[in-house]
């Protein structure tokens, strides 16, 4: 019995063979980490590396090149007063926006990332998938976000959505690729578990939890699982996959508690932007209210933050 | 698997500063005597013993030495009261009594964490969430059958015993406290408690609290000393139950002393359980269940999970997984609220351990401890594995109470059973599998009080406690635990 299944010649593994997960005892490790106290340097330090691993994101049907510029100036300017902060990882915008963003970053180094593969259902023919995240690459998009097909996969058919991801990737050129499950509309942690596998197997760089359209979008126990597939991932092949929890995450504490639970399951390696992300909109301002409170012992009101 | 190439590191980078809880908020006395009577009594011999904070050597507080004279006006108070006016109570009365200690243990339950984790070693996060709420837990739950003891033995008219000498050990002290306390006041009963001689703290604050709520004069009666003390307390005439809990050893000699009396007893001794892992389960949960069951409150617990038995199929993963895990384990400062493993209860129960962990590398088992640091006063042991360990090892057969696994191998749940049931104890076990029939049949095969499916370490006032074989006689908790402090009249 294999942690997460052999391979077959096609590079799919049996997922039938995958570990199974205990809800009740995920529950209870997650709880731990929870109770966790992060105070005075640790928690300064754990609040800028918050920042530096934030995807800033607008996925609205309303989405203008207006909305998308101002986005991306926040990116690049956080919290101007407040000296030596990070910038964020990267924005996070839909293919159209992707030209905007490209230039509205101009040379400093946030990646644009960008959704594709008809986010956030996915339901669209392969081709079209394709088209859209080379379009998106040619845009300028330095990483994509594709979805996974659910459907297919809820019904077993897990060549299919192996072969897309697949498919995917190689339409991503040198772009990184994130996998999104929609843990939301997984249902059970077995399958999240299952999920990750195939998406790791099929060449994602990075597995994301949510659409931020489905709720429960992010949650720690969905993400500790994918964590947990990491680790075995790494293990087996010697290869590190990042990991992106997604929507659902706006407060500095629960981001703290993730980044516990980062370190306790895969370590230090894998604390920089290049393998954690979150994917948030409104996380940046309360870590902001946090540093603030750190540094002059009150807090701000939010008014003393812009909102984009 | 190819982990030994893709190693994970813990050590660097960000790491979590200190967090410790603050001593601000409790009064320790410099020093304690008998509470005897509802009142504080120097003892008769007028001597008292340090009690240390394990994690630093440093003296936190002096107790009284109680001798044979001071029993026995432990007893006589105890026996007054009883007399008087605890076994006249109306039941609902007696239970106001004791929902109002339970109520007043929640209020000051910061108090007594923080006091059990400076007297005892344990970390502050157990003694918080654990060790204080549980006491109180159990409290609340016996406080609700004071009234309802009819219908807890249908058709039976029950009596309280009268008076319970009690000793409990030092890995719960507040919590074995409760567990004792608690039941024998329910069913009407009056005692005198001793409390271990390394963990006297909080033991003396419950006197303290008790005397706050009220309670008649001499129904409870908390007396401190060694084993001497204890002794006189098995053997005084007057004293109509015995409920103990501590060695096997002690145990047996307890069990011979009561030899041809009329005296009730219950023994709560040692264990040595099997946690069953199958291929089939949730592994990364069970290797959590595995952290769990050992290093739990540095493994000084009676039930800890300190042999694993794992299927071989998935040996090698799970201890690889295990070693790994142990790597994230806090070692350290017990009132830091991060730490997960503090120090060793007493310098003496650190000597027993490393004399074990000498005699598992004597005999051939090899021994893993994770890579932390460890303060330099104080008595500390890492986590410590030993794998390749034979049936016939003392390692796997004796209980250590440290954090110390000894881990085997099995290859069909028959060979899982016979293992898991073959040494002298059985408290307690673990199995570990994605299948309910294979949960039924380990069971209904093992011969332990207690076990658990998925899970393990879970404790409820309202489930029995207790062992088979050397573990001991008799039921602690729940219904169970009723039973052991009345008598049947009918």
């Amino acid at each position: 019995m294999s942690v997460t299944g052999l391979p077959s010649a096609s590079g799919l593994p049996d997922l039938r063979q995958v570990t199974p997960v205990d809800e009740v005892g995920v529950n209870e490790r997650v709880a731990r980490f929870q109770t966790r106290s992060i105070k005075k340097e640790s928690k300064i330090e754990a609040l800028k590396m918050i920042l530096s691993m934030i995807d800033l994101t607008t996925l609205e049907g309303q989405d203008t090149p207006g909305k998308v510029r101002q986005l991306c100036q926040k990116a690049i300017h956080l919290h101007d007063s407040m000296p030596g902060l990070p910038h964020v990882a990267a924005v996070c915008v839909y293919p159209t926006m992707v030209g905007v963003a490209r230039k509205a970053l101009g040379d400093c180094d946030i990646n644009v990332a960008s959704v594709a593969t008809a986010f956030p259902s996915g339901m669209s023919s392969r081709k079209i998938k394709l088209e859209e995240t080379r379009t998106a690459v040619a845009e300028g998009a330095d990483e994509i976000d594709m979805v996974i097909s659910r459907g297919a996969f809820l019904q077993g058919d897990y060549g299919f959505v192996f072969d897309e991801i697949a498919a995917v990737k190689e339409a991503c050129g040198d772009a990184h690729l994130k996998v999104i499950l929609e843990t939301g509309e997984l249902g059970t942690l077995d399958l999240v578990r299952r999920a990750s596998v195939l998406a790791m197997h099929a060449g994602a760089d990075f597995i994301k939890t949510s659409t931020g359209k489905i709720q429960p979008a992010a949650t720690m126990p969905v993400t500790f699982v994918m964590l947990k597939a990491i680790k075995s991932f790494y293990f087996e092949t010697g290869r590190m996959i990042g990991m992106k929890p997604a929507g659902g995450i706006s407060g500095a504490k629960l981001a703290v508690h993730y980044l516990v639970m980062l370190r306790e399951t895969l370590g230090n390696a894998w604390m920089t932007p290049e393998w954690f992300r979150f994917g948030a909109s409104s996380l940046a301002n309360d870590v902001l209210m946090q540093l603030q409170k750190q540094a002059t012992g009150v807090y701000q009101s939010a008014d003393y933050f812009s909102k984009d | 698997m190819k982990s030994q190439a893709n190693k994970l590191a813990f050590n660097d980078g960000w790491h979590y500063a200190p967090a410790p809880e603050s001593t601000d908020h409790i009064r320790i006395d410099e020093k304690y005597d008998l509470f005897i009577g509802g009142e504080f009594v120097a003892p008769e011999e007028g001597r008292y013993f340090e009690t240390i904070n394990p994690a630093t050597e440093d003296t936190l507080s002096s107790v009284a030495l109680a001798t044979e004279t001071d029993i026995d006006r432990a007893v006589k108070a105890a026996r007054k009261a009883y007399n008087g006016p605890w076994s006249k109570m109306k039941a609902s009365e007696r239970g106001k009594y004791i929902f109002r200690i339970a109520r007043m243990l929640q209020e000051r339950a910061r108090e007594f964490a923080t006091i059990e984790t400076l007297d005892g070693g344990k970390p502050i996060r157990e003694s918080r969430d654990i060790d204080i709420p549980l006491a109180a837990a159990h409290f609340f739950y016996y406080a609700g059958w004071a009234d309802k003891l009819a219908y807890a033995f249908p058709g039976r008219n029950v009596r309280a015993v009268g008076v319970a000498a009690q000793i409990i050990p030092w890995n719960f002290p507040l919590l074995m406290a409760s567990w004792k306390i608690a039941p024998a006041l329910a069913c009407g009963n009056t005692v005198v408690l001793k409390p271990a001689e390394t963990t006297p703290l909080t033991a003396m604050k419950l006197a303290e609290l008790i005397q706050d709520a009220g309670l008649p004069p001499g129904v409870v009666n908390i007396v401190t000393g060694a084993g001497e003390t204890g002794a006189t307390m098995v053997n005084h005439p007057d004293v109509d139950k015995i409920a103990f809990t501590g060695s096997t050893s002690v145990g047996r000699i307890i069990q011979k002393s009561l030899a041809g009396t009329n005296k009730k007893y219950t023994l709560e001794l040692g264990g040595k359980a099997a946690n069953l892992i199958f291929e089939d389960a949730a592994i990364d949960q069970a290797v959590e269940g595995i952290v769990n069951g050992i290093f739990y409150n540095q493994g000084h617990v009676c039930c800890a999970g300190s042999r694993l038995l794992v299927q071989e199929s998935v040996a090698d993963e799970v201890i690889e997984k295990l070693r790994e895990r142990m790597e994230t384990l806090i070692v350290g400062d017990p009132m830091d609220k991060n730490t997960d493993i503090g120090a060793i209860n007493s310098a003496e129960q650190l000597e027993t351990i490393q004399s074990y962990l000498k005699i598992g590398q004597d005999e051939g088992a090899e021994m893993y401890q994770s890579s932390c640091d460890v303060p330099r006063r104080g008595y500390w042991c890492r986590p410590t594995i030993f794998t390749g360990v034979s049936q016939s090892n003392r390692i796997v057969q004796e209980e250590i109470f440290g954090p110390v696994l000894a881990i085997q191998t099995f290859r069909t749940l028959e060979e899982g059973l016979t293992k898991a049931n073959n040494t002298p104890y059985g408290l307690s076990g673990g199995v570990w599998t994605d299948k309910g029939a294979k949960i039924f049949k380990v069971t209904q095969g093992i011969r332990a009080g207690v076990i658990w499916a998925n899970t393990f370490n879970k404790f409820d006032p309202t489930s029995p406690f207790g062992g088979y074989k050397e573990s001991g006689v008799g039921r602690e908790g729940g219904l169970h635990g009723l039973g052991a402090y009345v008598k049947m009249a009918t």
